[in-house]
């Protein structure tokens, strides 16, 4: 038994995700984390789950075509430690090309790491969201402005909010 | 009055009860309604304050918590930043919401669910009836913000409902993030 991370995407129809977890579990594979989305009509899914490899392989084949599949055996679990607290981060405005790399960036400059991030593009308004981790060293305030005076020069605005969860 | 209540009126001495973690069969089994008036009832809103004293960032406790699937929860959001409208420390029975408006989003975790948390879209103005334990009259308990959030949390687990059953979409729960 290894970790596999398979990954799938292909253009969208009904029954893509029954088929694929069909053949995963006919193997006695059990998903893991996944995350599966419509991607401008194409369906993508990433799925880590601890299986054969040679079997999930095969049992994947049939699907292939329409569906493109990859398969790979992935080292042990590697835990990821956070780094601090969460944020959220958004970004909107004009689309145009470098915006995602200008942005993240500046995360990465402050020491900070992305855990999730989704972008949608429709008519001519760009949307990120991100989920962020900052170093509790990290300057804030200078992290804003950094991420204002980028935002800026890219014509889109930003905001960074805190995400933390209230114990309940 | 609910001000005036604490838990010093049920005269019992609250013991520290061991806290269930999901997937437990209790917590998604609906509470049974319970006899206010019944000790053994008292002497669980004693436990359930106790167990919610000791736990650190607790600001409630429902019963199918510590393992009983009862219509009980003690709440006490005193000192809590988001807090606005605050009734302090109470224990309740029986409690149904009968008024509810102004859903907000908000992350939520629970001693319950420990490795996730989740965004849930809840009412911040909120009216709750319910019976305090050891007496028999219905109260009514109008709040906002914060203890409205906590009210409506405590309320589902006692109908055997999680946050992660109300969660606000396919990507809002999220690992728990604990760091140093």
């Amino acid at each position: 038994m290894s970790q596999l991370a398979v990954t799938v995407i292909g253009p969208d129809r009904p029954g893509i995700i029954a088929d694929v977890t069909e053949a995963l579990a006919g193997t006695g594979v059990n998903l893991e984390d996944s995350t599966m989305t419509l991607l401008r009509g194409h369906f993508a899914m990433m799925i880590v789950c601890a299986g054969p490899f040679d079997e999930v392989k095969s049992a994947l084949e049939p699907l292939r075509g329409e569906l493109v599949i990859t398969v790979r055996t992935m080292g042990p679990e590697h835990e990821h430690a956070p780094i601090g607290p969460p944020y959220m981060l958004s970004v909107h405005g004009a689309d145009r090309p470098g915006i995602v790399a200008a942005v993240t960036r500046m995360i990465a400059s402050a020491g900070g790491t992305i855990t999730d991030l989704a972008t949608r593009l429709s008519g001519g308004l760009y949307v990120l969201t991100a989920e962020v981790e900052l170093p509790p060293t990290a300057e804030l305030e200078t992290l804003d402005r950094a991420l204002e005076i980028t935002a800026e020069e890219l014509g889109v605005g930003v905001t960074l909010r805190p995400a933390e969860s209230d114990e309940l | 009055m609910i001000t005036d209540w604490s838990p010093a009126r049920l005269d019992v001495e609250g013991r520290v009860l061991e806290v269930v973690r999901a997937p437990h069969p209790v917590l998604a089994t609906e509470g049974a309604t319970v006899d206010p008036l019944d000790p053994e009832m008292i002497q669980l809103a004693a436990d359930l304050v106790a167990t919610m004293r000791v736990s650190p960032g607790c600001v409630g406790l429902a019963a199918p918590q510590v393992g009983v699937a009862a219509q009980m929860f003690s709440l006490d959001v005193t000192g809590h930043p988001k807090t606005r409208t605050c009734h302090g420390v109470f224990v309740l029975c029986n409690a149904v919401v009968v008024e509810a408006s102004r859903n907000e989003k908000a992350r939520e975790g629970c001693m319950s669910v420990p490795d996730f948390t989740g965004d849930v879209k809840r009412a911040t103005r909120l009216t709750v009836t319910g019976v305090l334990p050891g007496t028999t009259e219905e109260i009514t308990i109008t709040t906002d913000a914060f203890e409205a959030r906590a009210l409506q949390h405590e309320i589902d687990h006692c109908s055997g409902k999680l946050f992660l059953d109300r969660v606000a979409g396919a990507h809002a729960v999220y690992p728990r993030k604990v760091y140093q």
